[in-house]
């Protein structure tokens, strides 16, 4: 055990340090609120890679640093992001998902055309997976992908699709071969959203925004050439995907955060002339709280190390998910009461207090417990994986 | 950067787990909980292993580890419910003494404590989490008077380091005259507790730092200890529960194939999980990161105590009927988890010392 830095990584971090002081002056205002990154951030996003702090780990000849993946320095450049206050790389399905799946699985083609593009912000995915009939049993999805000639034409629904509204391409699961077991007919296929007979409609949460969409394909024309990884292996490809989304759903960093507006609420918001920290039952949820954001930062600390060194954690790993989806909703939570009946107002209302972003988090946050994989199902990988209980057998079809 | 065990921590803990596996199988454990005592057998097996002079230093005969070593090992006696003392007489009670105790005190105790022949029982619970039932002890020219209550690892103690009053430590000998010692009865018959009352007992005062810092420490260390205790018996019950799940039928199915059932060892592990984490860093604080030390130790107590009541519970539940009778020996850690919820404060008491630490509240 020994948390300190060795030499190498402290020059690492001054380095870090350095190179934000000395581009303070060219950090992007913000992201432009539910829309395509705007120039500014784009020019952000180029200096970062060229730099070596997005895209880090992905090879020169498509469009990444090239450095060798590093755990420890990943997490130092996070560190120093945070606490210089700048944003930090692009992220999104994009990045986050397709393209560690295409360096994976991608023909050379593929991998040339769409990896750079897509890391400099110039392409924005969306991710076309889920379905009406077909959330958490994802492998039962309906959308079809019909063979002629060259190309597959496409029908079907998704549902949750984030970012379509203004996405340049898709990366979606179709049933290319119905005859065959559910797992197996699957293909992973790309594709232009401004493909003739795609639309989107967005879907309005109890947020009281769209941060999702349906999107309806009817017979939408594909080159076969555009599936990823081999016809009818799609869900193998989506597995690998998946496992990326699920690392990134469980930030610890984020609930760090949040207890830490939590306590500077706590301390300036005040009841008959008392603060909320002087509150001892207000008090006694918030350390609660600090214990459990305490722990997973620690746990974070864990996973790093095991990381770094190739240990096995068992079932560590496989908690994550779970525990810091929850977390983070219950942080929303505590903040909403400790505001009172302020907490209940929402956007437009006199008093409201930081736009009303604890009652959006608290609703939204739901949505994230329940995407990337259900509590439920997370219990059950938890429990299957984890400490080898049975899978739930198989009905019998009469 | 590295948050982990190492190689000799991994196998220092293998072998005392292999030690208590051999020495304290459920028949030991039981034998030692009916009659409430010592297992002295164990207690030897585990001085032979260097447990009980683990954080003395070499040059009085112990081993010199720090608190995550003490903590490995504190895991490993939860998980086999050990009928040993440790956390008193191993931990606190020789912490009180290499940072009060004169060299000569230092010599004349700590060799005999590194080797476990002499037990040493620690009386800080009023200094702690405040005075209950009129207990409380006042220390003046060498004599003590009044009562200590919920003093850990209580039997076949040679000697008591307690705290009066005023924060101030003493070593007092288990058969100083006007010391009448009673024993309490806990749930967990796996340890012991006790009361002492004083009447002019002559103590000798532990002065050689300042006292209560040197208590805050004891304290601290306590409560990392009672939090791996628990983690360690938790993990012990959770690996019961999904045991007897994967065997015990029901509608021609094996329990643990009903998500009902799976559900509940999925939560358990995942809330539980993450207390490994909060005890080694507290752990770890304790002698590398002093800002962070008594935090941290706070809140691997506290939560570590709601988190380990929650998995006793549900993992006797899994158990269904069988879990609540003494046949299966469940119970042993069950009531193992309780006390440590409720020894050095419970958690609404620890959480509340959290807080003032940081300031965000007056002590209270």
């Amino acid at each position: 055990m020994d948390l300190a830095y060795s030499a190498e990584y402290e020059a690492f971090r001054a380095e870090t340090r350095a190179f934000l002081e000395a581009n303070r002056h060219r950090f992007p205002s913000g992201w432009g609120g539910g829309n395509r990154p705007g120039p500014e951030l784009l020019a952000w996003q180029r200096l970062l890679i060229e730099h070596g702090y997005a895209a880090r780990t992905i090879p020169r000849e498509y469009g990444g640093y090239g450095a060798e993946p590093d755990v420890l320095k990943s997490r130092i450049i996070a560190e120093e992001f945070t606490r210089a206050r700048a944003p930090s790389g692009l992220s999104g399905q994009g990045i986050s998902m397709l393209v560690p799946t295409l360096l994976e699985v991608g023909s050379e083609e593929q991998k040339r055309q769409y990896i750079a593009p897509t890391l400099r912000g110039e392409i924005i995915w969306c991710q076309g997976y889920s379905e009406p009939g077909s959330g958490s049993d994802l492998a039962s999805l309906q959308t079809r992908a019909v063979e002629d000639g060259h190309d597959f034409v496409i029908n079907g629904q998704k549902i949750w699709t984030s970012t379509a509204q203004y996405a340049d391409m898709i990366f979606c699961l179709v049933r290319t071969e119905a005859e065959r077991a559910k797992h197996q007919g699957i293909s992973y296929i790309l594709f232009p959203m401004s493909t003739p007979g795609i639309e989107v409609r967005p879907l309005k949460t109890m947020t009281g925004h769209a941060e999702f969409n349906e999107v309806f394909f009817t017979d939408v024309r594909v080159p076969q050439e555009n599936v990823v990884g081999g016809r009818g292996a799609g869900w193998f490809v989506a597995n690998a995907t998946l496992k990326h989304e699920r690392g990134m759903l469980g930030d610890p960093n984020a609930a760090g955060s949040r207890l830490s507006a939590i306590i500077e609420l706590m301390n300036t918001e005040t009841v008959d002339g008392q603060t909320l920290m002087q509150k001892p039952v207000m008090r006694d949820r918030l350390m609660k709280l600090q214990a459990r954001v305490l722990a997973m930062q620690f746990h974070g600390l864990r996973l790093l190390t095991a990381a770094a060194s190739g240990d096995d954690v068992g079932l560590a790993r496989l908690i994550v998910k779970l525990e810091g989806c929850e977390l983070n909703h219950q942080l929303a939570a505590f903040a909403i009461d400790v505001l009172g009946e302020l907490g209940a107002l929402y956007e437009g209302s006199p008093h409201l207090r930081a736009h009303g972003s604890w009652q959006r988090m608290y609703m939204f946050d739901l949505g994230l417990i329940i995407g990337g994989g259900t509590a439920q199902i997370q219990k059950n990988i938890i429990s299957e994986r984890g400490l080898g209980l049975p899978r739930e057998p198989k009905l019998v079809r009469a | 950067m590295e948050f982990g065990l190492s190689q000799d921590q991994k196998m220092m803990q293998d072998s005392v787990h292999r030690t208590l596996e051999r020495a304290a199988p459920l028949a030991r454990v039981r034998e030692a909980a009916e009659a409430n005592a010592i297992a002295r057998d164990v207690h030897k097996a585990l001085a032979d292993l260097g447990v009980t002079g683990l954080l003395i230093p070499e040059s009085f005969g112990g081993a010199g580890l720090k608190l995550l070593d003490a903590a490995l090992v504190s895991e490993t006696l939860g998980r086999h419910a050990a009928p040993v003392p440790f956390i008193a007489a191993s931990v606190m009670a020789p912490l009180a003494l290499i940072h009060a105790g004169s060299p000569e005190q230092q010599q004349r105790v700590l060799p005999k404590l590194a080797a476990g022949e002499t037990i040493a029982g620690v009386a800080i619970a009023e200094s702690v989490s405040g005075t209950r039932d009129g207990a409380g002890l006042t220390a003046s020219g060498g004599k003590l008077n009044g009562k200590a209550l919920f003093v850990m690892d209580f039997a076949d103690a040679d000697l008591f380091v307690v705290a009066d009053r005023a924060c101030g430590l003493h070593l007092v000998e288990a058969n100083a005259p006007g010391l009448t010692k009673t024993s309490l009865i806990s749930i967990d018959r796996t340890r012991t507790l006790g009361e002492i009352a004083c009447n002019n007992t002559p103590a000798e005062p532990l002065q050689n730092g300042n006292a209560a810092e040197v208590l805050s420490r004891m304290r601290d260390a306590g409560w990392v200890m009672l939090a791996a205790d628990t983690l360690g018996a938790g993990w012990h019950m959770i690996d019961q529960a999904v045991a007897y799940a994967k065997e015990r039928k029901q509608f021609d199915r094996v329990i643990g194939s009903f998500q009902a059932v799976k559900h509940m060892c999925a939560e358990m592990a995942a809330e539980l999980e993450p207390c490994r984490s909060l005890v080694w860093y507290a752990a770890h604080a304790f002698d590398a990161i002093p800002a962070d030390a008594a935090l941290t130790a706070a809140h691997a107590k506290a939560h570590t105590s709601e988190i380990g009541r929650f998995v006793a519970r549900t993992a006797t539940e899994v158990h269904g009927g069988m879990g609540m009778t003494d046949l299966l020996g469940l119970h042993y850690w069950f009531k193992r988890i309780g006390l440590n919820r409720q020894l050095l404060g419970g958690p609404e008491r620890v959480r509340d010392l959290a807080a003032a630490m940081q300031g965000f509240a007056a002590a209270s």
